[in-house]
């Protein structure tokens, strides 16, 4: 019995087994490999999508449980097309190693969808499941505040 | 000459074995062009091993490892400074694995001398050293190297192409060449015709390319020295950027490892149940281990642990405190270097003067995993007979030559890709996981396969940073130190890699060992530093700055011990002693003090902590401030100088600075690995924890150039430096706090932190 998905607004179908995460459905089976594998156990957040407008770890959603659409960071923006979250991180010049930034990407658009103009402290708590190894946080944080800073002007 | 000479044959002696037996190539073989890589396809030109241009623009060669530290955009600004093209316009890539591409710098690094303190015929020897990578093949990104190794090499391709351009539109116009420009990728005529390189590219190529020409001074530059924007930055923000992990094939199948967590064979092994399972295509005997082939990777994981595998034992002491015991218990045996002996240690011991204090100390430090973001994978295509293998690797050369013995092929029916590496640290100079992908192929004709390493993999098959010990005495006497005695002992990395990756261990002196401790820049009388060798098996490999990893905590702690022995300001103790020995690291202490605000001086909930570490040609001062909260301790603010003679990419270098003091926090507050049946206990990042967003503080970093050495022109690597100072501020800052001295790493096993 297949699977149907949406992801960044188009249907996909699949028939790989319910158990299996998002993560790997997205990767393997899809050729969406701006999501990225860091641990498996939902502790480094380089996985994060949104599902339904809200950050999940797709490690650990399984592809039955997925009842939402899906938004992942190619349907966040693109290279041609940046979303004000992505411009600012070029900005800020936040990426070292990048593996991570999807992750926090994604976790950053979701924080401010929810909290428009985030405090210091509400984005620490929203960005602590997300590890980085380059140590880009204080980047992060200002590009969050400066992509926030743009959305409310509209 | 005589002099030069002699210290030249000394130092191949005691630097490493690589460089004896790089000698033999003989003049003729070290003066030999190396032949150029790049092939140029219709409708493209290759001017040098570095530049490429096509209908679509120009592509700038950055054969070295991008794993964060922004090496493609330094590099590439090296050559478009010289070449003239404006800097939106480039594309860059890694480019295939080939000796054109060594690292001239790599083997100078190892010889045995206080970088602070070169002489110039040690400046000689260290740039004579050039030939030997160039013959050994050794296109390695590591050690905080490449920078300097492209400064002049990169340039020069840049302005040698520059002058073909010039050549061929000289030929075209019918103008001498000296009266042409350059300028935003065109060659400009006296008047006023613009010519674009991509329209001269062709008739470039065919131009033979001076030799040399002068390069351009600092004074005007327009690249170097700016922050520039970084040429992996958009794909990075936006999912595009194609790490190893990402490499997609067509017919692609996807596989995980199980390799010997007690890290040596396999007896047997039982596949029946994970054969069974939906979705699995092949279960691959690896010889020491097994690999597991299926349709996604998550199914290829479920089935590994499937497998019942029964491996061989160990061959290293069982447990952390076995293992620990083994690395003192080489203290009883001769040091294997004592590259520092200033004085006389022994007499004054025997003898203190008048008034004097002295203290003795021990330290440890565990080891330590590298926990990339990215965990180890490589994808191999094995087709009419040649393997084509991507791996995000730190050594390209070495990966195709073990992946060719591995696979019974040539090195040269084996081509390495070198995608973008979701962290580096040093893991990724090894080559065993594009081995595991090698053979898995071997084993899949035509048909690609991914092999992926689950986290646990990666956590429990490391080459790890070796744990350490080191035995201090020390003399203070009236306010400063008279006597500073260090032994430090672990297993050897160099020796280790060494038997790995070149089939030998290096004898002599072994500088990487003893590095962050002997060749730092205090003027203290009497300072000895011997280095000890442990034999143990466990494997261990070069971690973000390596020896300096673990001496810049004992040296740096140990020198805050003398301070506050003696009752002095432990910054001001420490500039007494640095001013005498190197002037631009006593800057450093000063600036990070005044960025600081340091007085000496905190409130009852803070504590402040200094150290200096001088590695890989660049000192860096570090202040930590730490904070006492209802829910523990908080690590609140950090103040970084560091001074690498010549700043290429101001921004960058900051950079790199947090990144290496977030690095060395995050080992410094949580980092180990502990072992219990000769296995790694912690297998993922609930185990093994590193700062997040809310426990790292705020940095702030100043960048300096005084640093300039004798030649005047110095440059300092920037990857690792940041990481060694920032271990033993912190402790010296829990000191501060809490009048505890901590002598064991990590710090949670003696302070509670909020986390």
């Amino acid at each position: 019995m297949p699977t149907t998905l949406t992801i960044n607004g188009q249907r996909h179908s699949t028939d790989l087994p319910p158990e299996v995460p998002l993560l790997w459905v997205l990767r393997d089976e899809l050729g969406m490999t701006g999501t990225k594998y860091g641990c498996g156990v939902g502790s480094c957040g380089a996985c994060t999508v949104h599902l339904s407008g809200v950050a999940v770890r797709s490690c650990q959603l399984a592809l039955g449980d997925v009842d939402g659409p899906v938004t992942t960071i190619e349907g966040l923006g693109s290279p041609e097309n940046l979303a004000v979250l992505q411009q600012a991180w070029i900005d800020h010049q936040v990426a070292q190693c990048g593996y991570c930034q999807s992750g926090q990407i994604m976790q950053a658009a979701s924080l401010l969808a929810e909290t428009p103009a985030p405090t210091d402290a509400q984005i620490d708590e929203a960005m602590a499941g997300n590890l980085c190894r380059c140590g880009t946080y204080s980047r992060i944080r200002t590009a969050i505040h400066s992509a926030a800073a743009r959305l409310q002007e509209g | 000459m005589g002099r030069l000479l002699k210290y030249t044959r000394r130092a191949f002696l005691v630097g490493t074995a690589a460089i004896t037996g790089g000698v033999a190539f003989g003049i003729y073989e070290t003066r030999k062009k190396l032949p150029n890589p790049l092939k140029a396809a219709p409708g493209q030109a290759v001017l040098n091993p570095y530049i490429l241009i096509d209908g679509q623009g120009i592509t700038i060669i950055t054969p070295r490892a991008e794993m964060g530290q922004g090496i493609h955009t330094t590099l590439a600004a090296l050559v478009a400074e010289e070449l003239d093209v404006p800097w939106q316009s480039i594309r860059t890539m890694h480019g295939p694995a080939a000796q054109a591409y060594y690292n001239g710098v790599l083997i100078g690094l190892g010889l045995p001398f206080k970088d602070y303190a070169l002489k110039n015929w040690q400046e000689q020897v260290q740039s004579a050293t050039d030939f030997l990578p160039k013959m050994l093949a050794l296109q390695v990104t590591g050690g905080s190297t490449s920078v300097k190794d492209g400064f002049e090499k990169m340039r020069m391709a840049g302005a040698t192409a520059r002058e073909t351009l010039k050549q061929a539109a000289s030929a075209r116009m019918g103008v001498p060449a000296d009266t042409l420009k350059t300028e935003n990728g065109q060659v400009i005529t006296p008047a006023g015709a613009a010519l674009k390189y991509t329209e001269l590219a062709e008739e470039a190529a065919k131009i033979e390319p001076p030799e040399k020409v002068a390069l351009r001074p600092a004074s005007e530059w327009k690249y170097l020295g700016h922050d520039m924007p970084r040429v992996d930055m958009l794909a990075k923000c936006t999912g595009t950027a194609e790490y190893g992990a990402d490499i997609r094939l067509p017919g692609m199948k996807f596989a995980t490892v199980r390799m010997n967590p007690r890290r040596t064979g396999m007896k047997s092994f039982d596949a029946k149940t994970a054969r069974a399972m939906p979705g699995v295509e092949k279960i691959i005997d690896l010889g020491d281990g097994i690999a597991v082939v299926a349709s996604n990777t998550w199914l290829a994981f479920q089935a590994a642990q499937a497998v019942e595998i029964d491996w061989e034992p160990s061959n290293y002491p069982e447990t952390t405190t076995a293992l620990l015991g083994a690395i003192a218990a080489a203290f009883e045996r001769d040091a294997n270097s004592h590259l520092r002996n200033d004085g006389d240690v022994r007499a004054i011991f025997s003898d203190p003067p008048e008034g004097s204090t002295q203290i003795t100390a021990e330290y440890s430090v565990p080891y330590l995993a590298h926990a990339t973001m990215e965990p180890m994978n490589a994808t191999a295509l094995f087709q009419d007979d040649s393997l084509t293998i991507w791996a995000g690797n730190q050594a390209p050369l070495v990966a195709r030559d073990k992946a060719a013995e591995a696979t019974g092929l040539k090195p040269e029916q084996v081509t390495v890709n070198t995608p973008f590496l979701g962290g580096g640290f040093g893991r990724r100079a090894e080559f065993d996981f594009s081995v595991i992908a090698a053979k898995v192929a071997r084993a899949m004709p035509d048909i690609p396969v991914k092999v992926m390493w689950s986290r646990e993999e990666d956590m429990t098959h490391d080459f790890y940073r070796p744990a350490a010990v080191a035995r201090f005495r020390g003399v203070v006497t009236g306010g400063t130190a008279t006597a500073f005695e260090a032994k430090i002992s672990a297993p050897s990395v160099t020796r280790q890699s060494g038997l790995r990756m070149a089939g030998f261990a290096a004898p002599g002196p072994d500088k990487g060992h003893v590095e962050g401790a002997f060749d730092q820049p205090y003027a203290i009388p009497n300072y000895s530093v011997r280095g000890y060798l442990a034999e143990v098996d466990l494997p261990v490999g070069f971690w973000r700055s390596v020896g300096n990893s673990f001496n810049g905590f004992f040296h740096e702690s140990f020198i805050d011990e003398l301070a506050h022995a003696a009752g002095y300001d432990p910054l001001d103790f420490r500039l007494n002693l640095v001013r005498q020995a190197h002037p631009p690291s006593a800057v450093l202490l000063e600036t990070v003090r005044d960025m600081a605000g340091w007085t000496g001086l905190t409130g009852d909930d803070k504590g402040r902590g200094v150290a200096l570490t001088y590695s890989f040609g660049t000192p860096v001062a570090e202040i930590v401030e730490v904070q006492n909260g209802p829910d523990g301790i908080r690590i609140t603010e950090a103040w970084i100088a560091v001074d690498p003679g010549t700043a290429l990419d101001p921004r960058n270098i900051r950079a790199q600075m947090e990144s290496g003091l977030i690095y060395g926090l995050s080992a410094a507050v949580f980092g180990e690995i502990t072992f219990a049946d000769s296995m790694a206990e912690q297998e993922n990042f609930p185990d093994y924890d590193v700062l997040r967003m809310h426990t790292t503080p705020r940095i702030s970093v100043k960048v300096l150039e005084n640093n300039k050495g004798n030649s005047g022109n110095h440059i300092g690597g920037i990857g690792e430096p940041g990481t060694p100072p920032s271990m033993p501020a912190l402790a010296n800052a829990l000191y501060d706090l809490t009048k505890i001295r901590a002598r064991d790493l990590p710090l949670n096993r003696t302070f509670d932190f909020a986390v």
